[in-house]
């Protein structure tokens, strides 16, 4: 690969590639994100390149293994270009048909398409299909059009070109400022703005600071962030690159755990290919800006997606949170000034400087700007990633994307945010997909994680699944934390095994603010949500469990 | 696990102590368990105390220090797997094998442990045994799966 060494030149490039590319060249994309794979989706690919081996058609069909688009629910998923059919379900049996049907004979194959449910109407194309048809997909959407493994197919959908003119045509100052007109807020949980954030670790006295993409995801339940830097890498690498050289740091690491392999490997397949290409490392793009970035493979326990735990583990310590009377912008990794922003955050910057912060504004409601990946799963129809703008209801989200409730059940409760989270009722369906609105409800948006409950979940065993969940997770080093939630833990079991009494309900409203005040970090203090907004709206299941020593549910 | 092996892993670090959690992932990885040998061989090699790697070794439950079973069998317990039934699970393969989640059995032939979220949630509940996915498994069903194994 020859290097690149200046704006001109990376246009140049991107005009060969797009040259040497035949639009209309058909091409099979297959899903082989996590859900895919677990269906079967390797074997669905190998099947599809001996097929067209076969048939003697290496040259003119393309086989294309993409992250997840999101429709987890009807995997393994095919996308046959230029057309954009999407067919459901494949199998390796079905691969045969596909090619001498749809490849060739230009003829689509009815039973792997979508049905409608209520119409009974099939779907050819991917962007029709009411689960996709309802979103914005303004980050995932790609996730198809590219395989991860290539920096060219992100070069031709005009990847880097926001880098490019980050570097060329804007000051540091100018993209920050760009950044916090955008209002950009992070979307691992804070929901804090990221600009100010940057400023801060601009402003820290010290020479050598950091940048971090938090790729933990420790929230059970939320794929979001793997589906996509699994599929498309570079797009937070160059959001990544482009904080960097906003902020004026020359070192950056990706923190992800160690049982992503597929993750791990399109990161640093990633990261070479933009260091040949000049994309990465010294004197990117022949600006005279240098970055590199290292990545840091770790176990990742919930704790450790903190961030002053986070950066603990990087140093290869324990990730035990410390206080930050000093916020880790200001000190961080090896007392540095470190800005830590999550995967989504960083994926959402160079849309932003390419198209504008008045355009990213424009999208969302007032104080929650652009769209928020959601990982939608539980009790519903259509289990997969969604990505909608903010400002969306929760009842849209549920039925018109997610298909509703299965088996004919009556939707329950909606758990938003993980075990920092909360659970609301189906009467506060029309709260939009928005930071603050949520966190009045109880339900804090954390990264993105929704479960759906059925009428058959009893929330006073959510509630225990929560706290048995975080006494696992608790670093145990902060005594309010790992005793408050072992304590809460016993009540909420002696009630789940029919020893509740009297009381119970109050000494755990009194544990819970104890709790959330005391704890030295996020995970101590949020970990009375669940139990709070059960209680809240949930009430009289924990007065009926107490009494009649089973769950009406 | 022999000398040849744990060094050629440190190397790999350049014997960088903020490298500790990488180079113990390794090692499990290759021998599936951390044996206190190894722990003591790590420790001088990288200049870490002995106590700060047994803090690390202890701290996160991906790492064994007992051996481990032929066969290991993660189930899922996240949340959406939760909901959809997976503490059923948990109580078939208890039946089964007689191992509860962090377990091995005596005969080292199955080790139990419950994952947070496989982002694979469509499938739930998952169970998954020596890499296999078995999803959207009933409790019957993982018993039969695992009678498969010897």
């Amino acid at each position: 690969m020859p290097r690149i060494n200046s704006p001109a030149e990376l246009e140049e490039l991107r005009k060969d590639i797009l040259l040497k590319r035949d639009q209309n060249k058909p091409c099979i994309a297959v899903c082989t994100g996590t859900g895919c794979l677990a269906l079967g989706a390797a074997n669905v690919v190998t099947a599809f390149k001996e097929e067209i081996k076969k048939q003697g058609l290496e040259a003119k069909v393309d086989v294309r293994e993409t992250g997840c688009p999101g429709f987890c629910e009807r995997g393994p998923l095919t996308v046959i270009y230029p057309e954009e059919i999407c067919y459901l379900q494949v199998q390796p049996d079905d691969v045969e048909e596909i090619v001498s049907q749809t490849i060739l004979a230009k003829k689509v194959i009815d039973r792997l398409l979508y049905v409608d449910p209520i119409t009974g109407e099939k779907i050819v194309h991917e962007s029709e299909i009411p689960f996709y048809k309802n979103q914005m997909r303004l980050l995932i959407g790609n996730n198809t059009k590219i395989d991860p493994k290539s920096i060219d197919d992100y070069l031709a959908l005009g990847g880097y070109s926001a880098l490019s003119k980050s570097l060329f045509e804007m000051t540091p100052e100018q993209v920050l400022e760009e950044i916090k007109k955008a209002n950009l807020r992070g979307r691992g949980g804070g929901g804090f703005p990221a600009g100010m954030k940057w400023e801060t670790t601009r402003n820290a006295p010290e020479e050598v600071k950091y940048v971090i993409v938090n790729a933990h995801e420790g929230e059970p339940g939320a794929f979001m962030d793997r589906a996509l830097f699994t599929g498309n890498p570079h797009s937070v690498l160059e959001g990544l690159i482009i904080g960097a050289y906003a902020i004026g740091s020359h070192q950056g690491y990706i923190y992800t755990r160690h049982d992503t392999p597929q993750l791990i490997d399109n990161i640093a397949i990633a990261l070479t290919q933009a260091k040949e290409y000049g994309l990465l490392g010294e004197n990117i793009l022949g600006s005279g800006f240098s970055f590199n970035v290292e990545v840091h493979l770790d176990i990742g326990i919930f704790v450790s997606g903190e961030s002053s735990a986070l950066m603990k583990a990087i140093e290869g310590r324990t990730p035990e949170p410390r206080p930050k009377y000093i916020h880790t912008s200001v000190s961080g990794i090896w007392e540095k000034p470190s800005n830590l922003n999550n995967v989504e955050t960083w994926a959402n910057v160079p849309p932003i400087i390419n198209r504008g912060s008045e355009w990213f504004s424009s999208i969302g409601t007032e104080q929650s700007k652009g769209t928020k990946l959601i990982s939608l799963a539980g009790n519903i129809s259509n289990t997969g990633v969604v990505e909608v703008p903010m400002g969306t209801s929760l009842r849209k989200v549920i039925y018109d994307i997610g298909g509703g409730i299965p088996n004919g059940k009556k939707l329950k409760a909606v758990h938003i945010g993980g075990p920092l989270g909360g659970s609301i009722p189906e009467s506060l369906l029309d709260t939009p997909v928005d930071f603050d609105e949520l966190a009045k409800v109880g339900a804090p948006m954390g990264a993105g994680g929704m479960i759906i409950m059925d009428e058959d979940t009893c929330m006073v065993d959510v509630a225990r699944y929560f706290l048995n969940f975080l006494t696992d997770e608790s670093c145990g080093k902060c005594v309010p934390c790992r005793e408050g939630i072992r304590q809460m833990l016993k009540i909420l079991t002696n009630i789940t095994e029919g020893r509740g009494k009297e009381g119970d309900i109050e000494l755990l409203e009194e544990l819970s603010e104890v709790t959330r005040d005391a704890s030295l970090c996020a995970l101590g203090g949020g970990a009375s949500n669940p139990i709070l907004t059960t209680i809240r709206y949930f009430r009289d299941e924990y007065e009926a469990y107490i009494k009649e020593k089973k769950c009406p549910a | 696990m022999d000398d040849d092996k744990i060094d050629k892993i440190i190397n790999k670090y350049q014997g960088d102590a903020s490298s500790l959690i990488q180079v113990l992932l390794e090692i499990q990885r290759e021998n599936r368990w951390l044996p206190k040998e190894v722990l003591e061989k790590v420790s001088k090699k990288l200049k870490v105390p002995l106590s700060q790697i047994q803090h690390i070794a202890t701290f996160y439950k991906a790492f064994s220090l007992v051996p481990r079973g032929r066969h290991e069998i993660h189930v899922c317990t996240g949340t959406a797997c939760h909901v959809r039934g997976a503490p059923r699970i948990l109580d078939a393969i208890h039946r089964t094998t007689g191992v509860g989640p962090g377990e091995t059995d005596s005969d080292l032939k199955f080790s139990l442990e419950t994952v947070n979220c496989l982002g694979c949630c469509a499938m739930g509940p998952v169970m998954v045994v020596d890499g296999k996915h078995h999803g959207k498994i009933a409790p019957a069903k993982a018993e039969d799966v695992l009678k498969n194994y010897d």
